[in-house]
C-alpha cells in the first residue's frame, strides 16, 4: 500500500514539474506578452528594452525558467496587471478559493444526491419509464452548454420570478461579518442566520447549473455499474440464500458498484473548476472561476499562472486521493 | 499478475511472447477485457450459428429507438448543413432593408412576413443565419474531431503497438494533457493564437480530445497484443509493421469510432463555450451555433429568443450525436450482447 502511494505521488511530481514547464512556455508564446500588457500603446523600443530587462527576460530561456521554478515554489507570482491592479496573485487567488470551494461543494452535493440513488433505481427497473426518463433528463445535462443552462436559471428564477437573486455571493444590504471566507458557514459561526440564509440562495442558481454535467454523469456511471453487478454470480448466490433486500442493496450491490464511480467523481471534482469558470461568469460569483474568465478577457498573466497552476495541481492532487481510496474500497487495485 | 497454467513445452519465442503479452497486458483491467470479448464472442456463436459483432450489433440498432432518432438527427442536420445556402430564405450575412427599417437601439424586430424568425442585433435574418450555422457548426465539429482523432491514433499506436518505455513516454505526456481540465486546456490553447479565427477554435478543441483518443486507442491496443490473433501472426513471422497496422490497428478502431460520435458533440458545446468567452470567431459573416449564442448573452435579458434558438440547435444535435454514440457503444459491446 505504501509503496503504492509513493509511487503515484513520484508520478505526481513528474506531472507537475513536466506542467511548469509547458505553463512557462506557454506563458512566453502568448501574444501580446506582459510588457506589450502593461506599456499598451505608448511603447517604445526603448520603454520595452527597459521593461524586459527588468523582468529579466533579455536572459537565457533557461536562466528565465529556473527563475520562474524559484518564484513559483515561493509563491511569489508577481502582482496583478488588470483584473485586481496591484493585489498579489496569490492573495487574489486565496481570496476567492472559499467562493469556488463552497459553489463546487454544493453542486457535487447535487450531482451525487441525485446521481446515485437515480442511478440505482434507474438500473434496478431497466427499462422502466423511471429507467427511460432518467436516462434522457441525464443526457440533455450533457447536451446543454452549461452556460446557457445557467442563463436560462437565471432568466427563469431570478429575473422572470425573481424568486432567486441574479448574481453575486450575499445581498448588498445584508451586513455580514467575515471570518473563514465560506459565507454559508460564516453565518453560522457569528449567528447571522440571515447572512447564511442569503448566501445559501445566492448559491443555488449557480449550483444547480454547475451540477448538470457531473450528475449526468455519475447517474450514468452508477447506473452502468448496477447493471453489471447485477448480472454477477454472487447477487443471485445473495437472493437464492434469502438475504432481504436491505442487506443486497447495501453489501452486494453498492458496495462493489460504487468502486467505478468513486473513481467518477473525484474526476469530476478536478473537472468542476472549467464548469465553474462559465457558471460563475454568468453569476458574477466572485470566484476562482470568474477570476479565471476575466484573466483571459482582460490577459493579466500573473493571475492566470497561479490560477491554471492551481488547477492542475487541484486536479492532479484529487486524483491522487482518488486513486488511494480506491486502493484502500478495493484491495485487489494493491497487487496489480 | 499470476503466469496463466499453459503449453508446459519449453520454447523460447513462445517464452518471449507471452512476456510481451504480459508486460503488456500490465494492467488487469485490459487483461480482462479480453477474456470478457472472448468468452462473449464464443458464446454468441454457439447460439446463433455465427453471427459477426457488427451484423448482429446492426440488426439490433435498426429496432432501437434511441439509436433511430439519434440518427434522424443527425442526418437532418448534415442535409441542413450540406444545403444550407440554398434552403436559406436570405443571405446570412446580408442586412436586409425591410429589418433594419425597425432596427433601432432599443428594438430589435420580431417575427414578421419573409423573416419567420426575426432579426438579428444586425438586421440579419435569424433563421437564415440558423441554416446556415448548420454548416459551421458541422466543419467545427468534424474538423476539431477529425484533428483530435489522428493524433490520438497516432499516439495511441505509438504506446500501444511498442509498448516499454514508447508507451510510458506517451502515456505521461497524455498524463500531463489529462491534468488540466479540458475547457481550461482548449481556453489555454485558444488563447495562444494572435487573432482568433474558425481554425484556432477548431484546433484548441482538438487539442483537447488527443489525450482522450490516445488513451482509449492504446488500451485496445494493449488487449490485442496479447490476444490469439496476433500471437499467431507474430509466429507465422509477419513483420512488426504489418501486425499493428493490418492486425491490431483494424481491431482496436472500434471504441475509437464510437467515441469519436459522442466528442463530435462535445466538441460543438466546448466551441459554444469558447466564443462565451471571448475567445471565439469574432467572425460573423459564416454564423456558427456556438458564436451566435456567444453574441446572443448580452441581450438575454431583452431578447431571450436570441439566445434560445442557437442553444436550442446546440443541445438537440449534442443530443442526437450522444444519442446515436452511446446506442452505438451499447450495440457494439460483447457484453450487452444477452
Amino acid at each position: 500500500m505504501l509503496r503504492f502511494i509513493v509511487r503515484r505521488l513520484v508520478q505526481m511530481v513528474g506531472v507537475l514539474v513536466v506542467l511548469s514547464l509547458l505553463l512557462f512556455l506557454w506563458l512566453r508564446s502568448l501574444p501580446g506578452g506582459t510588457v506589450s500588457a502593461i506599456l499598451g500603446e505608448r511603447a517604445t523600443p526603448q520603454s520595452r528594452a527597459a521593461m524586459e530587462a527588468q523582468f529579466g527576460l533579455d536572459q537565457p530561456i533557461w536562466v528565465q525558467y529556473g527563475k520562474f521554478v524559484g518564484r513559483v515554489l515561493q509563491g511569489d507570482f508577481g502582482p496583478s496587471t488588470s483584473v485586481l491592479p496591484g493585489t498579489d496573485a496569490l492573495t487574489i487567488f486565496f481570496q476567492r478559493l472559499p467562493a469556488t470551494i463552497e459553489l463546487s461543494f454544493f453542486a457535487m452535493l447535487i450531482a451525487i444526491a441525485l446521481g446515485i440513488p437515480l442511478g440505482y433505481f434507474a438500473a434496478r427497473r431497466r427499462a422502466s419509464l423511471l429507467d427511460n426518463a432518467s436516462v434522457i433528463f441525464s443526457l440533455v445535462g450533457i447536451a446543454i452548454p452549461v452556460f446557457f443552462l445557467a442563463f436560462l436559471l437565471k432568466y427563469v428564477f431570478a429575473i422572470k420570478l425573481g424568486w432567486l437573486p441574479v448574481s453575486g455571493r450575499q445581498s448588498g444590504d445584508v451586513d455580514a461579518t467575515r471570518v473563514t471566507g465560506f459565507f454559508v458557514i460564516d453565518g453560522l459561526i457569528t449567528r447571522e442566520f440571515d447572512a447564511s440564509w442569503d448566501a445559501l440562495k445566492h448559491l443555488v442558481l449557480p449550483s444547480i447549473a454547475l451540477a448538470s454535467i457531473p450528475f449526468a454523469v455519475i447517474f450514468r456511471i452508477t447506473r452502468a455499474s448496477v447493471l453489471d453487478v447485477l448480472d454477477e454470480d454472487y447477487i443471485r448466490t445473495a437472493e437464492s440464500k434469502g438475504l432481504t433486500n436491505r442487506v443486497i442493496r447495501g453489501r452486494h450491490i453498492l458496495r462493489n458498484a460504487m468502486l467505478p464511480v468513486t473513481t467518477t467523481i473525484g474526476l469530476q471534482i478536478g473537472a468542476l473548476l472549467a464548469g465553474a469558470v462559465l457558471t460563475e461568469r454568468v453569476f458574477s460569483f466572485g470566484g476562482l472561476g470568474e477570476a479565471l474568465a476575466l484573466s483571459f478577457e482582460r490577459r493579466d498573466y500573473p493571475v492566470l499562472q497561479v490560477l491554471i497552476l492551481a488547477a492542475a495541481a487541484i486536479y492532479v492532487l484529487v486524483n491522487l486521493l482518488v486513486d488511494i481510496m480506491y486502493a484502500v474500497i478495493d484491495p485487489r487495485v494493491r497487487t496489480r | 499478475m499470476t503466469p496463466s497454467p499453459m503449453d508446459p513445452r519449453p520454447n523460447a519465442k513462445k517464452d518471449r511472447i507471452d512476456s510481451l503479452a504480459q508486460t503488456a497486458g500490465g494492467s488487469g483491467a485490459t487483461a480482462t477485457a479480453v477474456k470478457d470479448v472472448h468468452v462473449g464472442a464464443a458464446g454468441k456463436v454457439k447460439d446463433t450459428g455465427g453471427v459477426s459483432l457488427i451484423a448482429s450489433a446492426w440488426s439490433r440498432l435498426r429496432r432501437n429507438p434511441v439509436f433511430l432518432i439519434g440518427a434522424a438527427i443527425t442526418v437532418v442536420f448534415v442535409l441542413l448543413a450540406l444545403f444550407a445556402p440554398l434552403i436559406a430564405p436570405h443571405d446570412a450575412s446580408k442586412r436586409l432593408p425591410q429589418l433594419l427599417e425597425n432596427l433601432t437601439p432599443g428594438n430589435i424586430p420580431g417575427p414578421m412576413s419573409g423573416s419567420p424568425l426575426g432579426s438579428d442585433e444586425f438586421g440579419r435574418d435569424l433563421l437564415s443565419r440558423l441554416i446556415v450555422g448548420a454548416r459551421q457548426t458541422l466543419i467545427v465539429g468534424v474538423f476539431a474531431t477529425l484533428f483530435g482523432l489522428t493524433g490520438g491514433i497516432a499516439l495511441g499506436t505509438l504506446a500501444g503497438a511498442f509498448g516499454g518505455w514508447v508507451d510510458s513516454l506517451v502515456m505521461r505526456v497524455v498524463d500531463v494533457m489529462l491534468s488540466v481540465p479540458s475547457l481550461l486546456l482548449a481556453v489555454s490553447i485558444a488563447a495562444l493564437a494572435p487573432k482568433p479565427s474558425q481554425w484556432t477554435v477548431i484546433i484548441a478543441i482538438a487539442t483537447v480530445q488527443v489525450p482522450i483518443f490516445a488513451r482509449l486507442l492504446r488500451g485496445s491496443m494493449l488487449a490485442q497484443r496479447g490476444s490469439d490473433h496476433v500471437l499467431a501472426a507474430r509466429a507465422l513471422g509477419v513483420k512488426q509493421s504489418s501486425i499493428v497496422f493490418r492486425h491490431m490497428l483494424p481491431n482496436s478502431l472500434g471504441p475509437v469510432i464510437v467515441q469519436s460520435t459522442l466528442v463530435l458533440a462535445t466538441s460543438i458545446i466546448d466551441a459554444a463555450a469558447l466564443s462565451f468567452l471571448g475567445l471565439g470567431n469574432p467572425d460573423d459573416r459564416q454564423p456558427e451555433w456556438g458564436q451566435m449564442l456567444g453574441a446572443a448573452q448580452g441581450l438575454i435579458q431583452d431578447y431571450p429568443h436570441l439566445a434560445f434558438y442557437p442553444a436550442a440547435c446546440i443541445i438537440v444535435v449534442a443530443l442526437g450525436f450522444t444519442l446515436m454514440g452511446e446506442s452505438l457503444r451499447e450495440a457494439l459491446d460483447p457484453k450487452s450482447r444477452r
